[in-house]
């Protein structure tokens, strides 16, 4: 078995991250590895909540679909690294939060590999952050050159919540084949005054109004996760101790 | 009810009030008119503690509490309703989500057992049904998609719900048409006139006094009331225009 060295600041992928933090948890297990058989259906909901490093690697079978929903919250250090490979006219969506405040330090690392025609890849990834914490969502989406009728997407929002927190947001696109749809869109900024005054003005206190926007902010990320309930009220309380 | 005395007020460091003086009892529809640019918006945004409207001078006092010392959700509770010129649109944030939380953290505030999901619903639609509103558009995101008439009617509704003793109610008739503008009209009447509760109706024109019988009508200009008077001033300002009444 070959140890990897420790990651620096240097490697792309760790340029964000809290190296203290990985070298304790180095050398890494082997990644998860999940293989979802042509045709199938699979769903996961992943709750991030103990500061761990989560390395996940998937391959998505001929015609499949996989949905993953991640919640990232926990610890002072979390990171979820997923590696995903789109096989012909498969579908994967990821539905992301990742919500801290204090000094966390929460990331969010993908890559997904449209390796043959016609798959789809739909990556929505929402962060609230307050304190002086760091949110960073790095997403590759390569396609190989037969990957034609490749259809991906990412959607990327951040909202701050003090001037003092980060958010980092890398969205990138390597693209070896000729027809494809490759659409990103990222967005950084924070809650709308007007907004917060609208809904104050109606009685709630601004500790709520705040609460009620962040709800909304997160929302739609676990539309369709099979705990979305869970995962909606996990996420509502961390977003309390935040306001 | 409401006592506003020589209020100064700026917006970003620019004097907008310059010696406001106003006094609403309760049972009082008072109509406050005026030109672009008088402060009409400013007042009603001062009253209803918007960040950034700055009192320099003056006082306002609601029930004999100092109203500027209170922040925007004690200002409701108190009873104080602000409908709004440009109702906020909030998608992901449903009417009666954002209502029923917004009513109950008044009533707490206030000492009030909370309402129940059923209670609250049987309100809302009675409350809707007063503006004419579908209930399926008060599940709808907050004024997200609503058309400018729909938006001013959700106001009512939520106006209706809330109850408050005192509404100010900032050009709620823009952007209405003729039908509307009476759905409104008879909204407010029935929510608002009653001896325990007073309205303030800043508006640009008389149309909508047809239909909310204002008892006193004032003139404002210059960040101040120039001229004050029944409804018949209502009639003189749409007929000979600001110009000649404010000079």
């Amino acid at each position: 078995m070959s140890v990897i060295a420790l990651p620096t600041r240097r490697d792309e992928a760790w340029r964000y991250s809290d190296i203290d933090a990985v070298a304790t948890a180095w050398p890494l297990p082997a990644p998860e590895s999940i293989v979802v058989p042509a045709g199938d259906d699979f769903k996961r909901a992943i709750v991030q909540d103990a500061g761990d490093i989560r390395q996940i690697e998937m391959s998505i079978g001929k015609g499949a679909t996989a949905s993953l929903h991640v919640l990232n919250i926990g610890g002072a250090y979390g990171r979820i690294e997923l590696d995903v490979t789109l096989h012909e006219g498969a579908d994967f969506h990821l539905g992301a939060a990742q919500i801290g405040g204090g000094e966390q330090n929460l990331e969010i690392v993908t890559t997904v590999t449209h390796a043959e025609p016609g798959a789809t890849s739909r990556q929505m990834v929402r962060s609230v952050l307050g304190g002086t914490a760091t949110g960073t969502y790095l997403g590759k989406v390569a396609v190989a050159r037969d990957a034609q009728q490749t259809d991906s997407e990412q959607d990327v929002k951040a909202m701050l919540l003090e001037r003092s927190a980060t958010a980092n947001a890398k969205p990138e696109l390597e693209i070896f084949a000729d027809d494809v749809k490759c659409a990103h869109g990222c967005a950084i900024g924070e809650l709308d005054a007007m907004s917060l005054y609208y809904l104050q003005s109606r009685g709630l206190p601004p500790a709520e109004a705040k609460k009620i926007l962040l709800q909304a902010f997160v929302a739609g990320v676990f539309d369709g996760a099979e705990d979305e309930e869970k995962l909606q009220a996990l996420a509502l309380t961390k977003l309390g101790e935040l306001v | 009810m409401l006592k506003i005395e020589n209020l100064h007020a700026t917006v970003a460091d620019k004097p907008i009030l310059k010696g406001l003086s106003l006094a609403i009892n309760a049972g009082e529809i008072h109509a406050i008119m005026g030109p672009n640019g008088a402060g009409k918006s400013t007042l009603s945004y001062v009253l209803g503690g918007r960040p950034g409207y700055e009192v320099t001078e003056g006082s306002a006092t609601f029930d004999g509490q100092d109203l500027l010392a209170l922040d925007p959700h004690e200002r409701a509770a108190a009873g104080l309703f602000l409908g709004f010129q440009y109702p906020v649109e909030i998608p992901g944030v449903s009417n009666v989500q954002f209502l029923r939380e917004s009513l109950n953290a008044q009533r707490k505030a206030r000492g009030q057992e909370p309402l129940s999901g059923g209670d609250f619903l049987k309100l809302a639609r009675e409350k809707a049904g007063l503006l004419k509103m579908d209930m399926d558009m008060l599940k709808r995101p907050v004024n997200v998609g609503f058309s400018g008439g729909e938006k001013k009617r959700n106001e009512m509704v939520q106006m209706g719900i809330l109850d408050p003793k005192l509404a100010i109610l900032d050009e709620t008739d823009s952007g209405l048409d003729i039908d509307a503008l009476r759905i409104v009209g008879d909204g407010i009447n029935a929510i608002m006139r009653r001896p325990d509760k007073a309205v303030l109706l800043i508006t640009h024109y008389q149309r909508l006094l047809d239909y909310v019988r204002p008892d006193f009508v004032h003139v404002l200009a210059g960040g101040r009331i120039v001229k004050s008077g029944g409804p018949e001033l209502a009639l003189e300002l749409e007929r000979e225009g600001y110009a000649e009444i404010a000079a």
